[in-house]
């Protein structure tokens, strides 16, 4: 087994309006910068093993389906990192 | 009749509803949701909360649990089944309700009471209601509840909004809505009528002493099923 870092970003799906973001972009503006619109996302940043490369995307994208985005409100998308040391693809 | 209260970790309003049940004279246990085997009960009650703490989203964490599998076995056998505030997160998010509930349009925490239409009488918590306004408390920061176009068309239409978001006189306006919820929604049931989820708390307006008595309205439906049952046999 090999050493993998996924990174997911989840972030609210286009059409669902995102209330943390417009808060985030009116302090924006009132800090004096012209911003069309903020939206808000989190990552997630999980270590974990897998037998190769492929397995690993997979795992991570099933993580992402079953657990880390709900597919309703959410889009996701999957950074894979490593094996342990090497660049982020 | 013996109601199933569900409690998870990080569940806040069990004894709420295990008192309501005791004014009604209803039967009904706690049980820790990792043990919960629903088949010795005839319905059962997901309660407020914030179960694990609302990491990741309110009631993701908790969908997983081995309850959710009971959930989904019973409610397609039928059983009653009401989720409260975080227990309408969970259901949503397990599947068993359609749409989502995300972040209050603003942001903040509402702890107040709302009025709310009841527009769905094919539930077992609200046979006879229809039409009524019925006055609850709210507690929570994430009960927006949005679907795509097509599940919210497909749920109005099909009848499954259940409770509306209305001021005094009935109108359901924007300052009625306490949370910027899609078309004023407060609550909605399944296709089969017997899973209700909302966010308001019945269980918390059930004597005088509390501000309010019209949750038992919604409670007693419980006791009504069981009469039904019984005068069929």
């Amino acid at each position: 087994m090999a050493q993998f870092v996924a990174t997911i970003r989840v972030r609210p799906k286009a059409e669902v309006r995102d209330p943390q973001g417009e808060s985030v972009a009116g302090a924006l503006r009132a800090l004096g910068f012209e911003v069309a619109d903020v939206r808000t996302g989190k990552e997630i940043v999980v270590r974990f093993s897998a037998s190769d490369e492929g397995a690993a995307r997979d795992a991570a994208r099933t993580m992402g389906d079953q657990l880390l985005a709900n597919p309703v409100i959410e889009d996701y998308e999957v950074s894979l990192g490593g094996p342990a040391g090497t660049p982020a693809r | 009749m013996t109601v199933a209260i569900l409690l998870y970790p990080g569940t806040w309003s069990e004894r709420d509803f295990a008192h309501a049940f005791s004014l009604l004279g209803i039967e009904h246990e706690i049980v820790w949701h990792a043990d919960a085997d629903l088949r010795r009960f005839d319905a059962a009650v997901i309660p407020g909360g914030f179960s694990y703490g609302d990491h990741l989203r309110a009631g993701a964490i908790a969908k997983l649990s081995p309850a959710t599998r009971e959930l989904q076995r019973a409610a397609a056998e039928g059983m009653p089944i009401l989720g409260s505030c975080n227990g309408f997160q969970i259901l949503c998010e397990a599947g068993l309700l359609p749409g989502a509930l995300v972040r209050n349009t603003h942001l903040e925490f509402r702890c107040d009471w709302v009025r709310m239409r009841v527009e769905s009488e094919d539930t077992p918590f609200t046979a006879g209601l229809g039409g009524e306004i019925l006055r609850m408390p709210i507690a929570h920061g994430e009960g927006n509840w949005v679907a795509d176009p097509e599940t919210l068309a497909r749920v109005e239409s099909a009848g499954q909004v259940v409770v509306r978001y209305v001021d005094e006189r009935g109108a359901a306006t924007p300052e009625a809505n306490p949370n910027g919820s899609t078309a004023n929604i407060a609550g909605i049931r399944n296709e089969a009528g017997n899973v209700l989820g909302l966010m308001p708390h019945p269980e918390r307006c059930v004597e005088d002493l509390l501000g309010g008595t019209d949750g038992r309205k919604m409670l007693a439906g419980l006791g009504a099923t069981e009469s039904a049952r019984l005068l069929r046999i």
